[in-house]
């Protein structure tokens, strides 16, 4: 028995050793790596700034208070607006289509896959493909240009309506996957019953198939406020300086404005933004009985 | 069911499909037209991926990130596997709260593991370069590994152990004889995810990366700040392609029963 071989042979032996043995390195891992990190950086966001980036021992609330500067107020107000807006416009594209791949037929895998496929994809090289589209020697404006439609070149990058469709785009999957997974566990049965009791196809929608999808609804919304709310990268290339969201700030207050328990305290406002969607999540998904659809 | 999709249903459906289609397909076309500035079609050249092949820091940042992807891959992979095996296999305090603690994560943005994460290695006093890239990676892979090898592990039929059992095989033979090989395309597909994650990564890995350990996706971050020239639509492409074969291999794994 080889030594690998005995140790393997006493964990075996005692189930409870066993069970913190596989647990252990993984489970350190995210403690040392996810868990502590963001408790330091709790502590940083209350502690005096430092001269050279870093802090300096002491305690303040001032990193705090100052986002109740009309700057960050409205920095703040744009991250959370834009977040809904995006949030919003996804459901309303999206569960349509959640909607037709349940329905697709044999088209259902490719039409899924469709889906899958841009969820995964590099979030870099799709917002490039955003800024090849819609700079002003961009395609758009080319096509625009040459149909005559437009005299001059229209300004689309660096705008709000810039990031929201770049927002859109980027997170329109993560709306769409959950949605189907409700649709998808949907029982047919339920709605030939509402057929044989002379429901309508509209009534049965709105009575049957909206219902029973709210878990997929509230948990697409969920998958995409919360990337939305910490998006950096979507605001940074189609944003411009002047659309700045938190994310931007906190990226900025760790590059070019050295202030890190200032950054830390706007990323603690991301991280406690997310927590509150997190349990409003859990307890909508306690309410419209979502254990169900486990 | 028998319905027929109405008109509208269709055209909004078509219309997403185009939106999220589209643009990355016109990127790929261009990435093959033969002109510096327009986005004219001016006729088929591959110069756009010569010239990649010139480009010292892509392919050193191409290096990084094989190396970077495939660590933080494996180390996610054995350590996810390891975690969702005791997830499902025991019964211990504090399940319930770890289970909790495993999505957190996943939901966490990016931005907010990435600063955190350059606070602790600063506060270490620990290096940032290849090594603190891997640690950040594995950091937000291992919940994916889980999540897909406890649900393989759900769907898993015990009788098979059970069976290797009472013929006479030990634990640790029915473990690698019986359970690794069923387990094996949710361990597959939760390690090309990750390795997809590792391999895609801009936000969390611009804070932990140090001068001279650039992965790709931060070389073209750069390229793209810059100026916007067809090398990055061929390297887009490139990029594309790698990551859509992986996700395919993938969910072909992971829809196998």
């Amino acid at each position: 028995m080889s030594g690998r071989e005995r140790a393997l042979a006493w964990l075996y032996s005692r189930p409870g050793a066993q069970a913190w043995a596989l647990l252990a390195p993984g489970g350190f891992w995210l403690v040392l790596f996810f868990l502590v990190p963001i408790l330091i950086m709790l502590v940083y966001s209350f502690m005096p700034r430092g001269i050279y980036g870093g802090v300096d021992p002491g305690f303040t609330l001032e990193h705090y208070a100052r986002f109740f500067d009309p700057l960050y107020l409205d920095v703040l107000q744009r991250t959370f607006l834009w977040s809904v807006g995006c949030t919003i416009i996804c459901l309303v594209l999206g569960y349509p289509v959640a909607y037709a791949i349940v329905r697709g037929g044999r088209w259902r895998n490719l039409l899924l896959f469709l889906v899958v496929l841009p969820f995964w994809t590099s979030f870099l090289v799709r917002t490039f493909a955003m800024i090849f589209l819609m700079r002003d020697t961009g395609l758009i404006n080319n096509w625009l240009l040459k149909l005559g439609l437009i005299d001059e070149t229209l300004t689309i990058l660096y705008t709000p309506f810039a990031v929201m469709v770049g927002l859109v785009y980027g997170f329109l999957p993560f709306m769409i996957l959950p949605i189907y997974a409700s649709l998808e566990k949907l029982d047919p049965s339920l709605l030939e019953a509402a057929e044989v009791l002379g429901a309508r196809p509209r009534a049965r929608f709105r009575r049957v198939t909206l219902p029973l999808s709210m878990p997929g609804v509230v948990a697409g919304c969920l998958l995409v406020f919360i990337p939305a709310l910490g998006s950096f990268l979507t605001s940074d290339l189609l944003g411009g300086a002047k659309q700045m969201m938190i994310g931007n700030l906190v990226q900025n207050q760790f590059s070019s404005a050295r202030n890190w328990p200032f950054g830390s305290a706007a990323s603690f406002i991301v991280m406690a933004l997310v927590l509150a969607a997190v349990m409003i999540y859990l307890r909508v998904k306690d309410q419209t009985g979502g254990g169900s659809s486990k | 069911m028998n319905l027929r999709a109405p008109g509208w249903l269709v055209a909004v459906v078509g219309a997403v499909y185009l939106f999220l289609h589209a643009p990355i397909l016109v990127l790929m076309v261009f990435s093959f037209n033969n002109s510096k500035f327009s986005v004219d079609w001016r006729g088929f050249t591959l110069q756009w991926y010569h010239r990649l092949l010139e480009r010292p820091d892509i392919l050193r940042g191409l290096k990084i990130s094989l190396i970077v992807g495939v660590a933080a891959t494996v180390i996610s992979a054995v350590f996810g596997t390891l975690v969702a095996l005791a997830l499902a296999r025991h019964r211990f305090r504090g399940r319930r709260l770890f289970e909790g603690f495993l999505y957190v994560p996943v939901v966490t943005p990016e931005i907010v593991v990435g600063i955190s994460l350059l606070i602790l290695f600063a506060l270490l006093k620990f290096p940032l370069g290849v090594t603190t890239i891997t640690i950040a990676h594995v950091a937000f892979c291992i919940s994916f590994v889980v999540i897909v090898v406890l649900a393989r592990l759900e769907g898993m039929d015990r009788h098979l152990e059970e069976a290797a059992m009472i013929l006479g095989a030990d634990e640790i033979t029915t473990f690698w004889r019986v359970t690794i090989p069923q387990l094996w395309p949710g361990i597959l597909a939760g390690a090309l995810l990750a390795f997809t994650m590792s391999f895609d990564d801009f936000v969390i890995t611009s804070f932990v990366s140090g001068p001279g350990s650039s992965t790709l996706p931060i070389v073209v971050y750069g390229m793209v700040r810059r100026n916007v020239e067809p090398s990055i639509n061929a390297i887009s492409t490139i990029i594309l392609l790698v990551t859509a074969i992986l996700i395919y291999v993938a969910d072909r794994l992971l829809r196998e029963r």
